[in-house]
């Protein structure tokens, strides 16, 4: 009995060491590192925001849900543009309804009516992914859905995420959320589809004032590039070490 | 409906995507993984250093911490929103990614206590395999043949071949407490590396939920033991009546034990409370951006679920009645409950005080547990999703121990 046994747990062994060569395969299979070849190396997409173009329509906003198939009216959005009035006391007042996405018609702030007389200053700060350098939603995804191409957009496999929501909760920026349709993580893609086509992002083409361009930032002779090396840029929450690379012209200290 | 959009009330200035995506669940988990670690840590205690008064409890322990084991993935797999997905994790690992190992390590934990099982029972399976076998009946054929396959074909019951086992129970029992607390502080570092939240990023996140699981696991032990020894003397006394010696012996080593393990369960609880405290005030004397409105989240919206109910229940009670000399059953009873508690709200407070602000640093955001159910989501994520979690462990030890009993000689 005890030979057989031997040879039993010898055969066992040999074949659990042949039934984990299939997961090998699936390692150097896994969607982040194959699909991390997707894309042209000799490009780096980059946004560019000039805060002083910005009216506040909320056009960008209502382009993206459209083009990007975000129910209308759920409050999550792949982009959104905020609003900032600094008053004499030193207060920030902050809003965002459905993100923007109707526009600033109605001056008061979170049911706050603030007397024009007492503001300081106030602008519109259009936001969106950032599509890091160094993405923290690529590098806290447990099953490799999120993944950065070679022209530096991140993007989500929507078969492969299991909604575990690590990446919303890495993203400094609050600018993932979960597809109330698909039930998977979601976010901006800089409008993929559409750039590798030659044709401008949803918002970048919806916006009437020339406050969203996009560019890329390995070719010298880009506008967008020129601006973003030529002229005083900002960036957001460059603490956090993920490298964004949404640049802003006029940004604020107020700005969070 | 968007993912938490049914229990995030917001408050001032909070992004459009910011929700609290992490619910109860996300509470239940790392407290159910360090309950699975402390009561593996306990009946390793016998076998591997060979604490004599803890031979009842190890058994005990042990196949109570197999009952736990699935309640530690539980949570996670309720939480998923795409859950048969979940086994991609296992497919498709991403090692950058904290939660990537979770099921290695996991499945690892999970074969060790299920091989010590094995190896503790084996003996029990071969007797009643061999006492079986021939009898008529469905019951007893079936029982016959879930014995006969239990052994793995080992019958051997030799004094060499039983020496054999417990060699195997004391190695596996030794491998198995470190993984138990890798298994935990694992946890810990899946909040404490999120860099973007700035109440979980903190160096200390692994080791204070390692000793917050030593506490609640060592307690809960201590409770199930109490439990145990309780309907022991219960039985004897209708036995053998009020005054009879084998009572007094029963509450003699009652109280022994744990009084000895209580001192365990007061250091670790001294280690818990400095590190939490220690994190607290480096916070508030680099105060750095952060701190803030962390100080309004730690002081003003949660200060009773952080000073009161977890510090004060959850600590300070406990540790008084703990350190009161001429410990009594009741006192310990309560201490361990409060301590039980403790550890919970420690939990709550860390993954939902953690997304109690926004992002911005403008504003505020509050959990509404969902309590009575109207669809999956709320069922899942609220309080019956949690009670079902709790209740698993208990039902599974109840259909375990009818084919393993661990408190036979308890």
């Amino acid at each position: 009995m005890s030979t057989s046994r031997r040879k039993f747990l010898k055969t066992a062994v040999a074949g659990c060491a042949v039934a984990s060569l299939p997961l090998t395969a699936f390692k150097t299979l896994s969607p982040a590192e194959a699909k991390a070849s997707i894309g042209n190396d000799k490009v780096r997409w980059v946004f560019l925001v000039d805060i002083q173009k910005c009216v506040g329509c909320g056009f960008c906003v209502k382009a993206c849900k459209s083009e990007n198939e975000i129910p209308y009216n759920v409050p999550v959005t792949r982009t959104w543009v905020e609003r900032y009035v600094i008053t004499k006391d030193g207060k920030s007042h902050i809003d965002t309804p459905h993100g923007g996405r109707d526009g600033y018609t109605d001056p008061t702030i979170r049911e706050q009516d603030i007397n024009p007389d007492d503001i300081t200053k106030a602008f519109f700060l259009p936001k969106l992914c950032n599509q890091c350098q160094n993405p923290a939603c690529v590098q806290v995804c447990p099953v490799g859905a999120t993944y950065q191409t070679l022209d530096g957009v991140v993007l989500v496999d929507k078969k492969w995420c299991i909604g575990c929501g690590y990446c919303v909760m890495a993203c400094p920026y609050g600018a993932r959320f979960f597809h109330p349709v698909d039930k998977v993580a979601d976010k901006c893609t800089f409008c993929y589809h559409r750039i590798n086509k030659g044709l401008k992002s949803a918002c970048v083409q919806a916006c009437s004032f020339g406050a969203r361009l996009m560019g890329n930032l390995k070719d010298p002779d880009d506008p967008v590039t020129h601006t973003i090396m030529t002229q005083r840029v900002g960036i957001l929450k460059d603490e956090y070490g993920t490298k964004p690379q949404v640049y802003y012209i006029g940004l604020d200290e107020r700005v969070r | 409906m968007v993912h938490g959009m049914e229990w995030t009330i917001k408050e001032l200035f909070v992004y459009p995507n910011e929700f609290i995506y992490w619910s109860i669940q996300i509470v239940m988990y790392p407290y159910m993984t360090g309950l699975v670690a402390g009561a593996f840590v306990l009946s390793s205690l016998y076998h591997v250093f060979g604490q004599k008064d803890l031979r009842g409890i190890a058994r005990f322990s042990l196949v109570f911490s197999l009952a736990l084991l699935p309640t530690a993935m539980m949570p996670l797999q309720m939480h998923l929103l795409q859950p048969f997905r979940g086994l991609n994790v296992m497919f498709t690992p991403h090692f950058t990614s904290a939660i990537a190992a979770f099921g290695i390590v996991f499945s690892t934990y999970a074969m060790i206590v299920l091989s010590e099982i094995w190896f503790v029972y084996r003996k029990f399976f071969v007797d009643q395999s061999h006492a079986l076998k021939g009898k008529q009946g469905f019951a007893n054929v079936l029982k016959y043949f879930t014995y006969t396959v239990l052994t793995l074909g080992a019958f051997d019951t030799s004094d060499r071949a039983i020496a054999i086992d417990k060699k195997g129970v004391k190695i596996l029992a030794g491998i198995g407490i470190p993984v138990a607390c890798f298994l935990h502080g694992y946890a810990g570092f899946i909040f404490g590396s999120v860099k973007a939240n700035a109440l979980w990023m903190s160096p200390l996140m692994p080791v204070i939920f390692i000793m917050s699981a030593v506490v609640s696991g060592i307690a809960l032990c201590m409770l199930t033991y109490i439990i145990i020894m309780e309907w022991k003397k219960f039985r004897a006394k209708l036995a053998k009546g009020r005054g009879d010696e084998s009572v007094k012996e029963l509450g003699g080593v009652e109280i022994d034990v744990i009084t000895k393990t209580s001192r365990y369960l007061l250091g670790f609880l001294i280690a818990a409370i400095s590190l939490e405290l220690l994190d607290l005030i480096f916070r508030g004397y680099t105060a750095m951006k952060s701190w803030d409105i962390l100080r309004d989240v730690m002081f003003d919206t949660d200060f009773t679920k952080i000073f009161i109910l977890q510090y004060g229940f959850g600590n300070l009670i406990p540790f008084i009645l703990l350190l009161i000399p001429k410990p009594s059953i009741k006192r310990m009873v309560v201490a361990l409950i409060l301590v039980l508690y403790g550890v919970f709200m420690m939990r709550w407070n860390v993954v939902i005080g953690g997304q109690a602000f926004s992002l911005s640093f403008e504003g505020f955001m509050h959990y509404d547990l969902p309590i009575i159910p109207h669809n999956l989501e709320t069922y899942k994520e609220g309080l019956f999703g949690a009670l079902t979690v709790i209740v698993t462990p208990f039902v599974l030890f109840w259909g375990i121990n009818k084919l393993v009993p661990s408190l036979r000689d308890a």
